[in-house]
């Protein structure tokens, strides 16, 4: 089996003012080659601590891992070599032109100039950044930019690549461009790519694998569609004329297929269903048929927030 | 050795960057450009009073040498501040590059501005009147370039150690005033009261103006030329060490 991280134990504590903080309290972790891993979490959560933790720009105060085949603590460097990260903080300068930020970092791989530059185009075309060579970083728009950070962080053709919120500030065109592109990194070059978000959708949209941390420890794992069962699908939430209705549209509600105990408060109902899309046609006939009126309706994806709520059971917000 | 690989493409980019905008360069020139017209025509008065050895000039310039290697030096860290938030800096951590090249690869960067300038400074003095031995002017420019590289080794190291311009800025201006004031930049020392004059001797910046001072006066053989040079190189170390030690713990 061809593994990429074996993290075991992996933790991070700081000094603040005298007191210790546990950023991270002890991750074990296993990515294989060429799978697609989100690490989702809320902000704070300790995803950021990881990451750097992984990539070599923090050195953890406990534990071990196995990147890419090299020791983190013995051999940081061979690490260096095989891996790719793309912050969250961009990686080039405004002012310099984006050709000879990529030509300047591939040099500190050892990379040759023709190599660095052939390399360059290829991947600029491949990420729909066909004429930024010459044009300065700062005249990109968010989305090229953080294109060309992608760009960077392959230069010296990594087999693994993490990303760091990477759709985060972009608009939804954007972003639904930027995951077609990292898709297809796996796809087409294989590369193994762990990345970081707390966007339900995005770790959705591209995760093979999701690993859900929360205060500084790994609280769930699996394929996404593994975890949303365990938020037991779609919310749905009726509005209704008054408290009588509401207990009993709650009444009908629980009879639909899948549905878990509807939770009502004065005359609003929230209940979970698999399928909202199909339940709620169903929903709304029985109502219908029972002569209650209902005056408003929400389907709502999983969010987060649900997918929180169910592990950890408390809301993101608190 | 990748070290030097990885310095020359860091200074590289730096460079690249410094060129592109020239009027970097030229504000810094502004400052002792100012004094020398401005302040040094007062000097040439003062001259004639007890204490001056030889003519405004060869008292004024070193001044303004060792004043521009050091300021000059001092701010150059609200540059790697700018850089740690686009995010070069934490992409360059991540590759092999050696760790020191990260800061001495900006630090060369900075001593060729430095030199750069000084020759103008130096240009605009003999323009005005300055004349000097050609050793001399040698030697001034290897001290302006030590004084440069190490003020820009501890400013980068403080910028990315505090990430911040609002704890740079007022560092920078609690270190550069005492320097200033106790060096005998503006006036020399001796003509300070014996109080005064006993501080300034525990300012290392005293001893590094007046080497120089006695150089521009063709003294070459005064021992204070050497101490001045050795308390250049000292600070070369000392700053380098630093600012090796402040990068190693960006990732600890």
């Amino acid at each position: 089996m061809d593994t990429m991280i074996e993290a075991k134990g992996l933790k991070r504590t700081y000094k603040a003012r005298g007191k210790s903080v546990e950023a991270v309290r002890g991750i074990d972790l296993t990515v294989t080659k060429g799978e697609i891993v989100g690490f989702l979490g809320p902000n704070g959560a300790g995803k950021t601590t990881t990451l750097k933790m992984l990539c070599t720009l923090l050195e953890p105060t406990g534990g071990s891992a196995t990147v890419a085949g090299s020791d983190l603590r013995a051999d940081p460097v061979g690490v260096r070599r095989k891996i790719g990260y793309v912050s969250q903080a961009g990686s080039t300068s405004p002012e310099s032109k984006a050709g000879e930020e990529i030509m300047s970092h591939a040099e500190l791989y050892g990379i040759d100039r023709a190599t660095a530059k052939q390399r360059g185009l290829k991947l600029l075309a491949d990420l729909d950044l066909n004429d930024v060579w010459d044009r300065n970083c700062g005249s990109l728009s968010g989305g090229q930019k953080r294109r060309l950070d992608i760009v960077m962080g392959l230069i010296h053709e990594p087999k693994l690549v993490f990303l760091d919120e990477p759709s985060t500030g972009l608009d939804p065109q954007s972003r639904a461009n930027l995951w077609n592109h990292i898709r297809s990194l796996r796809d087409q070059l294989g590369t193994t790519v762990f990345l970081t978000t707390h966007y339900m959708d995005e770790a959705d949209s591209l995760s093979d694998r999701i690993l859900i941390i929360d205060n500084g420890t790994i609280v769930a794992e699996g394929t996404p569609a593994a975890l949303k069962k365990r938020v037991s699908g779609d919310a749905i939430t009726l509005t209704l004329r008054h408290e009588e209705d509401a207990r009993k549209a709650a009444e009908i509600a629980a009879t639909l297929e899948g549905a878990d105990k509807p939770a009502t408060e004065a005359h609003v109902v929230r209940l979970h269903v698999p399928d909202g899309g199909r339940a709620l046609p169903v929903l709304l006939a029985e109502l219908t048929r029972a002569g209650i009126d209902a005056i408003g309706v929400d389907v709502n994806r999983p969010t987060l927030d649900d997918v929180f709520l169910t592990l950890t059971g408390r809301s993101l917000r608190d | 050795m990748t070290f030097f690989r990885d310095t020359w493409s860091i200074f590289a980019r730096s460079m690249r960057q410094s060129l592109r905008q020239p009027m970097w360069v030229a504000i810094g020139l502004m400052q002792p450009i100012l004094y020398l017209t401005l302040f040094g025509p007062l000097l040439q008065r003062i001259a004639a009073t007890s204490g001056f050895e030889g003519d405004a000039w060869q008292v004024f310039v070193p001044g303004l040498l060792v004043q521009l290697g050091i300021f000059g030096g001092l701010f150059v860290g609200f540059g790697i501040i700018a850089e740690w938030r686009s995010g070069v800096i934490e992409r360059q951590l991540v590759t092999p590059a050696s760790r020191n090249s990260i800061i001495t690869g900006r630090a060369l960067r900075d001593v060729v501005v430095i030199v750069v300038q000084a020759t103008v400074l130096v240009g605009c003095a003999f323009l005005m009147g300055l004349r000097i031995p050609l050793g001399a002017l040698l030697i001034g420019l290897v001290l302006v370039a030590l004084l440069g590289a190490a003020f820009s080794f501890i400013s980068n190291a403080i910028g990315i150690a505090t990430k911040s311009e609002d704890v740079l800025a007022p560092m920078v201006n609690t270190l550069a005033l005492p320097i200033l004031l106790l060096s005998g930049i503006l006036l020399p020392m001796s003509i300070a009261p014996e109080w005064l004059q006993i501080v300034s001797n525990f300012n290392p910046f005293k001893h590094i103006v007046e080497a120089l001072r006695a150089v521009f006066l063709g003294d070459f053989g005064n021992p204070i030329v050497w101490i001045g040079l050795g308390i250049a190189i000292l600070l070369v170390v000392l700053g380098s060490w630093i600012g090796a030690r402040t990068v190693a713990a960006q990732t600890r």
